[in-house]
């Protein structure tokens, strides 16, 4: 019993007029403590709405979903939000940030929710620490409308970590970015990972799932394939080669 | 200690709350600032209000005080009906024989006296001055808790021997004597010298606003005989024994009066009789329902004020519906969702009602001063305007409040 996940039979259906949607359609699912997982799949094969089932946001309509142990249909509201607050951090497909807020106050508003009575001056450290993290310790002031789309997936990442969460959830963390930015995003997470969080994403590219240790690939609301990864890569040294890489090309005449 | 810590930290957390509701009012200050207009506009009207009736109110105590003690007047001419004026345009229709029928045939009657009043051209000396002559009996000053500063009055037998004596009033005095003292000095009125036998302590303004001090009182006798001529009479004051009396002496001195003046059933008095609280609201009917007025404005501003806050709330829930569901997902309960819109709509509402009591503060200054008007702002009613404002936010503020907090995570998020 000591997965993080345990999804058994999960089904979501979506009652949209006349049609039913079965967007989670049976989904079983362990994922352990410490495990880095990326969910794959084509559009609409139903990831984000597994996602937001795992992160609390959402009740499946069908089967079990047990979160570190405990059956979360038997929670209410306010236990959701106190799950989703302290032990889950979640990074959304559209980052999800208050666009009036600048970046600090971003990262600052989960702390304002807990129950764990955080001191205001507490608050601006723990947030500047966590921007450092994700190297945005210099953007702070900043909104997210004079951000750029990896800064602003970067802000969120802080986000989601700043109540220092055993799981992280993120949803296409790389999908804006360019493939340098993307590999420094995975090097993050990677690292993170080797502090024991438990880290699943969601991703459409092959070589960005080869940074994780456990692919899943869904289709049409179903687990198709659930493989470790035989040789995961290493952000930073892909990271290195590519420096390499281009002093090679400036130095090239 | 650790209540202590526990409180600090609420504190701190909803000065939080209300500085991100600050933040949000500013960010559109026309919108709040016409949406709290309801609320600036109701508790101004409260404000000045309650200034003004208070002010009123207690002009009014003074007057009535001024005016004497227990008094019931008896005026010549119905007030009350067609013959409204002619009591005034003729000799009038009260006698001397009434006035001894009221003092000998009333018991809890304390002291009766005519009142006779006409302007006269008055002289000392060199100075001349224009002012008020009122005839009396002597028992007058005791009626109208009228004392003299200097000399003395004068008495029952200068009434019955119609003598040429007078005390004066404070303003006539100044007038006529400046520093000096006038009692023993003559004062020719219309030609005819009065010996002036005290002068009278000041008294201020009247109710109908005239300055009281400016008069020369005399025997009722003298001044009907001496100046102005004429039999009949139109003023005629009664004291009573107690305040308990007044209205059974006004009945009295109504039956007496129709069985003196042969008035048969069925028609309309040829005088009228008032109590002393009777003239006095008589007189302040105008600021009264000028506050009724306001009273009425008001208790409307502050509903269509509350249901704009409700409104706009309303609205502001639908625009951040996006921002509700961002706040739900990083953990945010229902109750302090609630918190949020709760603390926003209570701080429009209660900057509002600040505006307005600066408002109904100003009004009143300015109807004091421009409109004559005496008016007072207690503080308890602007401490209990602002609650009150403060309470309209909670009122209507709560429905889109729980609305907002009763959003689904997810639904939020995906709103567009
Ligand atoms: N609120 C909703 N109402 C009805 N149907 C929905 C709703 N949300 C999602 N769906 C449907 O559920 C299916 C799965 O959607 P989901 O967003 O999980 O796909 P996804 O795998 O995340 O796709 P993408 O890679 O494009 O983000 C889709 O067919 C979608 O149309
Ligand atoms: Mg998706």
């Amino acid at each position: 019993m000591s997965a993080v996940i345990h999804l058994d039979a999960v089904h979501k259906t979506y009652h949209t007029g006349e049609v039913e949607v079965h967007a989670v359609c049976g989904v079983s699912l362990n994922i352990e403590r410490g495990e880095f997982v990326a969910i794959m799949g084509a559009s609409g094969s139903g990831k984000s709405t597994l996602m937001n089932i795992i992160a609390c946001l959402d009740r499946a309509t069908g089967g079990r979903y047990l979160f570190d142990g405990a059956d979360v249909s038997m929670l209410d509201r306010n236990q959701l939000a106190d799950i989703r607050n302290e032990k889950i951090g979640f990074v959304f497909q559209s980052f999800n940030l208050l666009s009036r807020t600048n970046a600090l106050e971003n990262v600052e508003l989960p702390m304002l929710y807990t129950h764990r009575r955080v001191p205001s001056e507490q608050i601006r450290e723990r947030a500047l620490q966590a921007l450092d993290t994700v190297g945005l310790a210099d953007r702070a002031g900043h909104h997210p409308s004079q951000l750029s789309g990896g800064q602003q997936q970067r802000v969120a990442i802080a986000r989601a970590l700043v109540n220092k969460p055993s799981l992280l959830l993120a949803d296409e963390p790389t999908g804006n970015l360019d493939s340098r930015t993307s590999v420094e995003v995975m090097g993050l997470l990677q690292r993170l990972n080797e502090q024991g969080i438990t880290i699943v994403m969601v991703t459409h590219e092959l070589d960005i799932a080869a940074y994780t240790k456990r692919n899943v690939v869904m289709r049409d609301g179903q687990i198709v394939h659930d493989d470790p990864v035989a040789n995961c890569l290493n952000a930073e040294t892909e990271l290195r080669r590519r420096k390499q890489a281009d002093q090679t090309v400036k130095l090239a005449p | 200690m650790n209540f202590l810590v526990e409180t600090s930290y609420w504190l701190l957390r909803i000065l939080s709350i209300i500085r991100v509701a600050l933040r949000a009012l500013r960010r559109n200050k026309l919108r709040s600032v016409l949406t709290a207009l309801g609320i600036i506009i109701g508790v101004g009207a409260v404000i000045t209000m309650v200034g003004v009736g208070q002010g009123a109110k207690n002009q009014v105590e003074a007057q009535i005080a001024s005016l004497g003690r227990n008094v019931v007047l008896v005026f010549s001419g119905n007030f009350s009906s067609r013959g409204v004026n002619s009591g005034w345009l003729s000799a009038g229709t009260l006698s001397v024989p009434d006035v001894e029928a009221i003092r000998l045939e009333i018991s809890d009657v304390v002291g009766v006296s005519p009142e006779v009043r006409r302007s006269f051209q008055v002289a000392a000396g060199n100075q001349n001055w224009f002012t008020s002559i009122v005839g009396s009996s002597a028992s007058y000053f005791e009626i109208r808790q009228w004392e003299l500063i200097n000399g003395a009055g004068f008495t029952d037998q200068d009434v019955r021997g119609a003598t040429k004596v007078c005390v004066i009033g404070k303003t006539v005095a100044e007038q006529l004597f400046g520093e000096e003292d006038p009692v023993g000095h003559i004062v020719r009125i219309s030609n005819v010298p009065f010996i002036i036998l005290g002068v009278l302590a000041p008294k201020g303004l009247s109710i109908m606003g005239t300055d009281q001090d400016d008069v020369i009182i005399m025997p009722y006798t003298s001044a009907m005989k001496r100046l102005m001529g004429g039999t009949m009479l139109r003023t005629v004051l009664v004291q009573t024994d107690s305040f308990e009396d007044l209205n059974t002496v006004r009945e009295q001195i109504n039956d007496l009066l129709r069985q003196r003046h042969r008035i048969a059933e069925g028609k309309d008095d040829d005088f009228t009789v008032r109590t002393q609280e009777e003239i006095a609201q008589m007189a302040t009917a105008t600021s009264r329902i000028m506050s009724l007025l306001l009273a009425a404005i008001a208790a409307v501003s502050l509903i269509v004020g509350g249901i704009g806050i409700m409104n706009i709330m309303l609205v502001s829930v639908t625009e951040r519906t996006r921002e509700i569901g961002i706040r739900m997902a990083v953990g945010a309960r229902s109750r302090d969702i609630l918190l949020q819109f709760l603390v926003e709509a209570v701080t429009l509402s209660s900057l509002g009602g600040l505006i307005g009591i600066g408002l109904g503060l100003g009004t009143a200054e300015l109807l004091s001063k421009v409109a004559g008007w005496p008016t007072l702002v207690p503080m308890t009613a602007v401490v209990v305007s602002f609650v009150f404002s403060a309470a309209i936010g909670i009122f209507f503020g709560f429905y889109p409040a729980r609305k907002a907090a009763r959003l689904d995570p997810i639904e939020a998020l995906r709103f567009e």
